[in-house]
């Protein structure tokens, strides 16, 4: 089994975790970043939209040309990212204070030790399941992430029609996408009164191309065996409760979701971390340090951000954190001996 | 003439009123929050212009489509004929972040940009 140690550990190579590595050995730490897919830049490879960065660039950056501004930084720094590499255990700090994980990588497993870890894992897009949208389970259903991967990093179209439920901005982003590439979106669907994504998007993205926005309105069943063949749509009351009468059947081969997103937490639950009902994701302290000593949370697995400008400062913090913690253990260490 | 626009430049997305005058000319913009609203409006009452982001082909299996964008603007009305110009274009070699694969999109004067390094990594 192959051994490597390091300073800080940084797992999730999207913005966060760029952001962490990057200002990590900025302050002197020996710093390996570890991501399951092939390439660095997280979620960012597949929105190809404009409007990333106005904050730290004053420019209106797609997110492949945001993330690649880190990743040319984070190669110029000469920081170690093990790709297609995925963390299946992190132990519990071992006595002299230091973590061990394991990680399946294409030359086998990994033994790595670290006395920080930065968890910059992402989060996670809510599904048909979570949303109560029971029933069979044919070919069309998709989450907004699904068909944005599909179209823009596959070339696949995913769908003719379809239906949107939920206003999240990526709902809104794909509603804009599928239009320019020829697909009929019929509407998009909110089962709350306001919707939930930025207005800008409601602008550009839906009223733009004539899409219509319908508030205190949800999808109810899907029809379909093979593939889904129509939507039935229902108005609800201030209790969410569907209104009888109101039901109406769209056909469409597809339903996208765009209903949240939830903070992607396995490994910090794993190590017992304190989670924060509020965010879903864990407590922090100022420095971004978790209630487990070294383990350090940033971006959207500590918090579903909006900008993902702040996600590189989230991300900055925790690893500016993190490398002082690892320099003053490493200096106690070396005291010691 | 009044009219309430959205500024879709930045998040905030500020609520503006706006007037102009007969000949469409803006002469008040209330409601922005920063210089770069009162722009937007009197191009949005002038004529409105949008950024393009889109994906176009390639010859690479494990590639099939990479992404670009406009340099610039496009006008509004001309997006349907901008998006069927790119959807033209097939990439045949491992173009990176800012090269161009069409120039003069239109004859608009704004060339399409490659936004992904993904071709050079192969």
């Amino acid at each position: 089994m192959k051994y490597r140690e390091a300073d800080v550990i940084v797992i999730g190579g999207g913005p966060a975790g760029l952001a962490a590595a990057i200002a990590a050995r900025e302050a002197g730490a020996d710093v390996l970043l570890l991501e399951r897919e092939s390439r660095l830049g997280g979620i960012l490879k597949q929105c190809i939209h404009d409007g990333f960065g106005l904050i730290r660039y004053g420019e209106k950056l797609s997110g492949p040309e945001y993330a690649q501004r880190f990743i040319d930084r984070f190669h110029a720094l000469g920081i170690e990212a093990m790709t297609e590499t995925f963390v299946t255990k992190i132990e519990k700090p071992q006595p002299d204070g230091t973590f061990c994980l394991t990680a399946s990588s294409r030359e086998g497993m990994l033994l790595l030790k670290s006395s920080s870890l930065v968890l910059a894992t992402g989060c996670r897009e809510r599904t048909a399941r979570q949303v109560f949208l029971h029933g069979s389970r044919p070919a069309g259903i998709f989450t907004a992430g699904t068909a944005q991967h599909l179209i823009n990093l596959q070339g696949q179209m995913p769908t003719r029609r379809c239906v949107i439920l939920g206003s999240g901005d990526i709902g809104l982003i794909m509603a804009r996408r599928l239009t320019l590439e020829g697909a009929e979106v019929v509407g998009v669907y909110e089962a709350r009164p306001r919707p939930s994504g930025l207005v800008r998007n409601l602008h550009q993205c839906l009223y733009d191309f004539g899409i219509p926005l319908h508030l205190s309105t949800t999808v109810t069943r899907v029809f379909g065996e093979e593939r889904v063949e129509a939507a039935e749509v229902c108005r609800v009351d201030d209790r969410m409760q569907p209104v009888a009468g109101t039901e109406e059947r769209i056909e469409c081969d597809s339903v996208i979701l765009s209903v949240g997103l939830i903070p992607e937490n396995e490994l910090a639950e794993s190590l017992g971390v304190q989670m924060d009902p509020a965010t879903r994701g864990p407590a922090a302290d100022s420095s971004k340090m978790t209630s487990v000593p070294g383990v350090f949370s940033c971006g959207n697995s500590f918090r579903v951000f909006d900008l993902v400008d702040d996600v590189s400062e989230d991300g900055e913090q925790a690893g500016r954190a993190a490398a002082a913690w690892s320099l003053s253990a490493k200096g106690r260490r070396e005291a010691e001996k | 003439m009044n009219r309430e626009i959205v500024c879709i430049t930045c998040p905030n997305s500020c609520l503006m009123e706006v007037t102009a005058d007969e000949a469409g000319q803006v002469t008040g913009v209330s409601g922005n929050r920063c210089p770069k609203g009162a722009d937007f409006a009197k191009s949005e009452i002038a004529h409105p212009v949008r950024t393009l982001c889109t994906t176009v082909r390639t010859v690479y299996k494990d590639c099939p489509v990479l992404p670009v964008r406009v340099d610039g603007t496009v006008p509004k009305e001309k997006i349907r004929d901008a998006m069927n110009a790119i959807g033209q274009i097939t990439v045949d070699r491992p173009a990176g972040i800012g090269d161009v694969v069409l120039e003069d999109l239109l004859g608009l004067g704004v060339n399409v940009i490659v936004t992904s390094g993904v071709l050079q990594e192969r």
